[in-house]
């Protein structure tokens, strides 16, 4: 298997790095060898960041920054006009869109999932932002980058509050592909 | 425990099991969360010892010296800024003689503000007399930041001990780590010099040039005997827990004819370049690292070197390269990349190989390529 | 008191944290200071405000140093424009890391000298640039990333330090009032030596509140008591129009602290421990003032 390659795109603050680390950890509970990398500088709410996994079943030796990535993960959508979030992703590319509604993006394929309303639904809300991080790894078991009861496990492990795993949950059963 | 964890964490798990009796450390990014770390099981009652959050970095090896000094196990953490502004406590940790044992995250230093990965802060301070070695996994992380403490403490060395990790790219990338109890594995410390009020005697006084050089032999004396020290730390360390770990880490070297010379992550990186090169029928090896002080003995006879260094000493060259040019016959192909981050990816590897001029330096990003 | 000019200093969309106090501070500094000011600014939540390199946010030259340094750079510039016969203010706007800890000893330098320049310390109580770690700054019963169980030291105060170097001028402000910290900050580039002004920056990141309630925050410090804004000038004592009513008739301190997800957690004890700061400052000050 080569290497799997995914690109999260958030802003500061809203869990895009604490995404990228379940789902690598869940990768590896998979029984897969994974890496989560961000790419930030000094700490600050609010700035665009970005974040990479990778994942693979042999050790992976590299640490640089994705540059084409096979999945793209757009945690807010208010980026899009800002960042050229597609940079890099082949054509016929996944993107996975936080959402209420479906998005096309001419040329890729794209899997939506309200992970903000599934956030207030549950009440899933910290410092005034709502939890995302969680619930995106149900989308990603959904569309079989890691196994939902890996992504049930990651969450557990990291989050005392269990409404994080039934955002997952959630999320896995509502994501429209 | 077996999960995945940053690079960070990985050193912060390995200081929990050495059991320091005084972490005294001051924040700087991308150090920070081995610090926090720290502090949370020490507040959480899984961490035995005082943490002591000292007001900055040169307070911190000066409290890290006066805890030593007293006979306890110690340990701090920074990067960059902050290890320059300890840069004369350095010398007088290891001077003193004291098992010190602390994480650099390497990052680049100021100005401009910079804060990812880049030599140029440890290598800045190779002459200080303490050991240094540069890892590039997190797995790699704990295992010798445990060793570390043992290297450091053993009767034979007693010179402080830096364990580099490359900030950002290490630091904070998650990757599988399996952190085994250390049991015995470090004995426990006895400093024969260790402040005794019950045998007085003063420590660093005013020493007149009769005397001064012998305790400057005394160190070098250390810091040679050391690598055979390191070398048994390392074999036992295999013995107990099944990984092995050498002076520098060699990958696809026995019929190499190029070999890629590299420390921390961009020596793994390069494993990556040197099976895309294979495949283009260029035999190409990597040998990445560890050990920088001591500096070893490597044998290059008969191939071609690429040198990578993420650092520079302005007026001279790049550290590495001048350091292998120094200590073995070779005529390295010196590349300067990495600076301040700046993104190194297993294709501009492979690309230095194929561009390589024997005796050349090449700035990545300023010099066109060939 | 002077009008606050209109002229903007400080661009719009820094790159600050949402609800962030300093940037609100800085736009009111500079309108008080003028085009002809240098800030100096060593490592701090502001190093990364300006802006990434090859922009930058303010419209007055910003000088960059090591976090260790800023009063002593300060120092030496300031030394340099007099020398030059230029009336060049020099402003250094630190944090508290870089005032009350790493930073003290050239401050301390700075001020027995007489240098002079204004030293602008604005005050989120802990490391805010690195992530939120505990500073001599952060007070009793804080939570921070490296006082995970709450802050069991007291806050260390910054301006008897300072006023025991006989300061011309020393006066404390609050994000929440800016109009008060423009005049204080007029009045200090007025007189000539080393002036000093601390400010309580609330920090929605790591004090842990909603961003649009920095300001609300800001003056329930003021109300309880937990802040005094006051001035003095050669060593006179002026309490500042917002903080007379608190000074006989102050709002609990709970109302403050619950505000704050960093005060979760602090016990009962250590609440008192504060009232009792706030009490033992209030009966000190007004004592003064008779």
């Amino acid at each position: 298997m080569p290497v799997f390659e995914i690109r999260i795109h958030s802003r500061g603050g809203q869990g895009g790095v604490t995404a990228a680390r379940l789902i690598a950890l869940a990768a590896f509970y998979d029984g897969k060898q994974a890496t989560a990398t961000p790419f930030y500088g000094a700490e600050r709410r609010g700035a665009p960041i970005v974040a990479f996994v990778r994942i693979c079943d042999t050790p992976i030796r590299t640490c640089s920054q994705v540059k084409e990535p096979d999945l793209v993960v757009v945690l807010d959508p208010t980026l899009l006009p800002t960042v050229n979030v597609l940079k890099g992703l082949a054509p016929g590319g996944t993107v996975l869109l936080n959402s209420p509604h479906k998005v096309a993006l001419d040329g890729f394929r794209t899997v939506t999932a309200d992970l903000t309303g599934i956030a207030l639904v549950l009440d899933l809300v910290i410092a005034g932002s709502p939890v995302l991080d969680t619930s995106v790894l149900g989308v990603l078991a959904k569309i079989g980058v890691i196994t939902l009861d890996s992504a049930k496990r990651a969450i557990a492990e990291n989050f005392t509050d269990a409404r994080n795993v039934a955002a997952a949950e959630r999320a896995y059963q509502e994501v429209a592909a | 425990m077996h999960t995945i964890a940053t690079g960070n964490r990985g050193v912060a798990e390995a200081v929990r099991e050495a059991k320091p009796g005084v972490i005294a450390a001051y924040p700087i990014t991308p150090q920070t969360e081995i610090v926090e770390l720290i502090a949370q099981f020490v507040a959480g009652g899984t961490m035995a010892g005082t943490y002591i959050p000292v007001e900055s970095e040169h307070s911190a090896m000066a409290a890290c010296i006066g805890a030593s000094a007293a006979g306890v196990r110690t340990f701090t953490a920074t990067s960059s800024q902050g290890l320059l502004y300890m840069h004369e406590m350095l010398h007088w940790a290891a001077g003193a003689r004291l098992p010190v044992v602390m994480a650099n995250v390497n990052r680049a230093v100021a100005p401009p503000w910079n804060v990812w990965a880049d030599h140029t802060d440890s290598l800045s301070q190779r002459d200080t007399g303490w050991l240094q070695v540069y890892v590039a996994t997190a797995q790699e992380a704990y295992d010798t930041t445990l060793m570390a403490f043992r290297i450091a403490e053993h009767e034979e060395v007693l010179l402080p001990v830096m364990v580099n990790l490359d900030g950002f790219v290490l630091s904070h990338t998650m990757q599988p780590l399996e952190t085994t109890p250390a049991g015995d594995f470090i004995p426990p410390l006895h400093l024969p010099h260790a402040i005794d009020t019950s045998q007085p005697a003063g420590y660093g006084p005013l020493t007149g040039p009769e005397y001064y050089y012998t305790f400057r032999w005394e160190m070098e004396r250390s810091m040679r005997d050391a690598r055979q020290v390191i070398r048994e730390v390392e074999e036992a360390f295999y013995q107990k827990f099944g990984r092995r770990y050498g002076p520098s880490e060699e990958y696809r070297m026995e019929d190499a004819e190029v070999a890629i010379v590299a420390m921390g992550t961009l020596g793994r990186e390069a494993q990556v370049a040197v099976d895309r090169l294979r495949g283009e029928g260029i035999p190409a090896g990597a040998l990445r690292l560890r050990w920088f002080r001591p500096f070893p003995r490597l044998d290059l006879a008969g191939r071609e070197v690429v040198v990578i260094d993420r650092d520079y000493s302005f007026g001279f060259g790049g550290v590495l390269a001048r350091s292998l040019q120094a200590t073995t016959p070779c005529e390295p192909y010196s590349v300067i990349a990495g600076l301040g981050g700046q993104e190194v990816t297993y294709a501009d590897i492979a690309g230095f190989v194929r561009q390589r001029r024997p005796g050349d330096e090449y700035w990545f990003g300023v010099d066109a390529g060939v | 008191m002077a009008e606050i000019p209109k002229e903007e200093f400080l661009l719009p969309t820094t790159s600050a944290c949402a609800g962030c106090s300093s940037s609100l501070c800085l736009r009111y500094i500079l309108k008080a200071s003028g085009p002809d000011t240098v800030l100096v600014i060593p490592a701090c939540c502001t190093s990364v405000i300006q802006g990434m390199y090859p922009k930058t946010a303010f419209q007055v030259p910003v000088y960059n140093i090591a976090f260790a340094a800023a009063a002593s750079c300060a120092s030496g510039m300031s030394a340099a424009f007099r020398a030059l016969g230029r009336k060049t203010k020099v402003i250094v706007y630190a944090g508290d890391g870089g005032t009350v800890d790493i930073g003290l000893q050239a401050l301390s330098g700075a001020f027995e000298r007489e240098t002079d320049f204004l030293y602008i310390c604005y005050d989120n109580e802990a490391y805010g640039n690195t992530g939120m770690q505990r500073s001599g700054a952060t007070p009793v019963g804080a939570r921070t990333t490296t006082t995970p169980g709450g802050k069991t030291h007291p806050k260390k105060d910054i301006e008897l330090i300072v006023e025991a170097h006989r300061p011309p001028y020393l006066a404390t402000a609050c994000s929440a009032y800016p109009t008060d910290l423009f005049q204080k900050v007029k009045k200090a580039l007025a007189i000539p030596g080393a002036s000093f002004i601390h400010i309580l920056a609330p920090c929605p990141t790591g004090w842990k509140f909603p961003p649009g309630k920095t300001i609300e925050v800001g003056k329930l410090a003021v109300k309880t008591g937990m802040w005094v804004l006051y001035e003095r000038e050669y060593g006179r004592l002026a309490i500042s129009a917002p903080s007379k009513g608190a000074m006989t008739r102050p709002l609990p301190l709970t109302d403050y602290l619950s505000t704050q997800g960093r005060f979760a957690g602090i016990t009962p004890e250590q609440v008192q421990e504060l009232e009792g700061e706030i009490a033992r400052r209030r009966e000190r000050l007004l004592r003064e003032v008779e």
